[in-house]
């Protein structure tokens, strides 16, 4: 009867965690942004602007519910938890450390993936049922972006598979002992890691949501809690592609031992992850947004066949080998 | 799910504006449009109409100086210009040589100030936030330095008949050199973090092209003009002012696409640059302003006297009845020109590449309505 205790602890320690660092990383994606943009971002309320998440959060909830005019009500309500629940389930096989971690699935790899590709079922969702024709094309953008970046994703993966002979995202941390993934596959990592910065919709490749083109694409019709859950869910979904790309090719919570303290890997894990995040960071804030065309050819014609190659070289050098 | 299309069934119709983050002002455009492909776009006009001609018309001359700056709000110092220059040239008056020298390095500042805006809202239009917060940080010298000697920051209502509102002083030139020397460096930077951006130029290049032949018929000038390779500007091809006693080159493109109304732009600023910085060495002492009759009566007859602001030919004709108001005038603004180009040149392109077009115009609405 161990089971259902340890299932309302992990619950709660990962909501809390979700709650958390939503807060923090959009703390930290404002502080990054007027820091590069010669400003000091938030600065009001609480030291630094420490609390003015929290603040904006409290306002979010407060805020009233206001749905436009003949929309498609209950896809409406829908979108924005289908939006949300696929990328908390996803924490269920994160390792955060060797002791960390809610279940060590056997085909963890492939549950991160199927529930990574449910986001896109909800933008459409939102888009579709908001009777908002700006929202329509944020929705049609997202799908075909989707199905173009999840081809080259998986690819790359599929050579890191090869490699461990494991879907086991704890399996594939040991495997990488001495030296990270990183080292055999730059080429699958730069693949991995563009693709996850589409997969978030993130700048550049943010054209669902783009603001200058489509107000705010599939979101435009969504105040609230509504909103607030999409916004989270895409700062979760921030955390859930770097996290895995740190257990792919980072070597996940390995390091070198740090002084004064207990749990390193821990550390070492969140370290790595929170460089990966701001490195999404610091693109959005400095790269313009391509065109759907260009971001359609950079995937079908330039990292499918790479990482198409990538894995035969790949197969064949393991099978030398 | 409520859609007003085509009764084929493939088109439907996108309300962009008069509220969109990209048109920058209450322009509306009705797209057409076949997926994210363009296959019409109407522009609608009107919403911020304020009758600026018929307002002229009931005014003494001198008191309609004010809404001069109230149309291009970025360029008014070519405006000012622009009316003081018709004015003084109908009543045959003749500005003090510093006057002159004055009212070009204040025009150039606020061209360079027209220009940075408009690099920043460029680019915030193709997704890069970062930019403009650069661009308005240069732009900030240049409004403290025309703050301090016309005490406005955007609206300036600083030339008068005959001269100037006010004399610069050392402090004003000391500041301007600082700002030559910093936006130079700054120009650098923003060569190699946007110029050279391969997702930059991805979204500028062989985007709405308009070739020389296009941009006569429509009457477009300015930048936009000269991306296209034509060599045309007022302060060259009709001189006025001192502008004859500078040495600057004209920018100007080949391809006339986005990109070379970027580079133009860009160019242009350094040769702003140039001119503010020979008339600094050469600004002759002297007064500042001469003395004329509190209220001017021009002779009977018509006149049109054309300047280039920021956007391009601003023009101004007037017909007088010898009366101490004016019996007609007709304002030509340049971004009216220049966005009537915009149905042509957006056909079969996406809508991405439309607010990349709409923003390589430099409009300004209050002046397309005015």
């Amino acid at each position: 009867m161990i089971v259902l205790p340890r299932l309302a602890l992990s619950i709660l320690m990962v909501l809390g965690f979700i709650a958390l660092n939503g807060m923090m990383l959009v703390y930290m994606e404002r502080k990054v942004a007027g820091h590069m943009q010669r400003r000091l971002g938030p600065m009001e309320v609480g030291p630094h602007g420490i609390l003015q998440t929290l603040v904006d959060g409290i306002k979010l909830i407060g805020k009233q519910y206001i749905p436009p005019y003949k929309i498609d009500r209950p896809l409406y309500l829908l979108a924005p938890v289908i939006c949300f629940v696929p990328v908390v389930l996803a924490f269920i096989t994160l390792p955060f450390s060797e002791k960390l971690q809610v279940r060590d699935l056997n085909v963890g790899l492939l549950v991160i993936f199927a529930l990574g590709s449910m986001t896109v079922l909800s933008l459409f969702m939102a888009g579709w049922s908001s009777n908002n024709k700006y929202s329509l094309i944020g929705a049609f953008r997202s799908v075909s972006q989707s199905l173009a970046y999840e081809i080259p994703m998986l690819l790359s993966v599929l050579s890191i598979v090869l490699m461990t002979n494991t879907l086991s995202l704890r399996e594939i941390v040991e495997a990488q002992s001495p030296i990270p993934h990183i080292v055999f596959q730059p080429v699958a990592f730069l693949i991995f890691f563009i693709c996850c910065v589409a997969e978030t919709n993130r700048a550049p490749f943010d054209l669902p949501e783009a603001e200058s083109e489509l107000t705010a694409g599939f979101h435009t019709e969504y105040s609230g809690m509504g909103f607030a859950l999409f916004f989270l869910a895409e700062y979760t979904n921030i955390v859930v592609v770097c996290a895995t790309t740190t257990v792919l090719f980072l070597g996940g919570w390995k390091g070198i031992p740090l002084p004064f303290m207990q749990y390193t890997g821990v550390v070492w894990f969140l370290i790595k992850l929170y460089l990966l995040v701001f490195v999404m960071m610091w693109f959005r804030w400095t790269y313009p947004r391509v065109r759907i065309d260009q971001l359609l050819n950079l995937s079908w014609k330039v990292l499918t066949p790479l990482a198409l190659i990538n894995l035969v070289v790949t197969a064949v050098v393991l099978k030398i080998i | 799910m409520e859609i007003s299309a085509d009764r084929d069934g493939n088109t439907f119709y996108l309300n962009m504006g008069p509220q969109h983050p990209s048109t920058h002002g209450v322009l509306r455009v009705i797209l057409k449009m076949n997926g994210e492909y363009i296959q019409e776009a109407e522009c609608v006009l009107g919403y911020i109409h304020r009758m600026h001609e018929k307002i002229g018309e009931s005014m003494f001359f001198s008191q309609f100086y004010a809404y001069m700056s109230r149309m291009d709000y970025l360029s008014a110092m070519a405006y000012n210009h622009g009316y003081t220059g018709l004015i003084e040239k109908m009543a045959g008056i003749e500005p003090p040589l510093r006057a002159e020298y004055i009212r070009v390095i204040t025009v150039e500042l606020n061209r360079i100030s027209s220009h940075l805006v408009w690099l920043g809202a460029y680019l915030l239009d193709l997704g890069a936030f970062t930019p403009i917060m650069y661009a308005f940080d240069d732009r900030e010298m240049i409004l403290d330095l025309l703050e301090s000697i016309t005490g406005s920051r955007l609206t300036y209502s600083y030339f008068r008949f005959g001269g100037v509102c006010k004399d610069i002083d050392e402090d004003f030139i000391r500041g301007t050199r600082a700002f030559i020397k910093k936006m130079r460096s700054r120009l650098k930077m923003y060569d190699t973090l946007v110029t050279k951006n391969v997702i930059f130029i991805g979204r500028v290049k062989d985007i709405g092209i308009i070739s020389q032949d296009m941009a006569r018929r429509y009457g477009a000038t300015g930048p936009v003009l000269r991306g296209s390779g034509i060599e045309y500007d007022i302060r060259k091809n009709e001189p006025y002012s001192v502008y004859p006693e500078f040495d600057f080159d004209i920018p100007t493109g080949s391809t006339g696409d986005a990109r070379d109304r970027y580079l133009v732009r860009v160019a242009e600023i350094e040769q702003s640059l140039r001119i503010i910085e020979q008339a600094l060495d050469r600004l002759p002492d002297g007064p500042y302003r001469t003395e004329i009759p509190p209220f001017i009566e021009l002779e009977p007859g018509d006149c049109y006297f054309p300047v280039e602001s920021a956007r391009g030919e601003f023009g101004i004709y007037l017909v007088s009845n010898g009366e101490k108001r004016p019996y007609r005038m007709k304002l030509r603004t340049p971004s009216f020109s220049n966005l009537s180009l915009f149905n042509e040149l957006t056909k079969g392109y996406m809508i991405a590449d439309a607010v990349s077009i709409l923003g390589s115009l430099d409009l300004v609405i209050p002046e397309i309505d005015r």
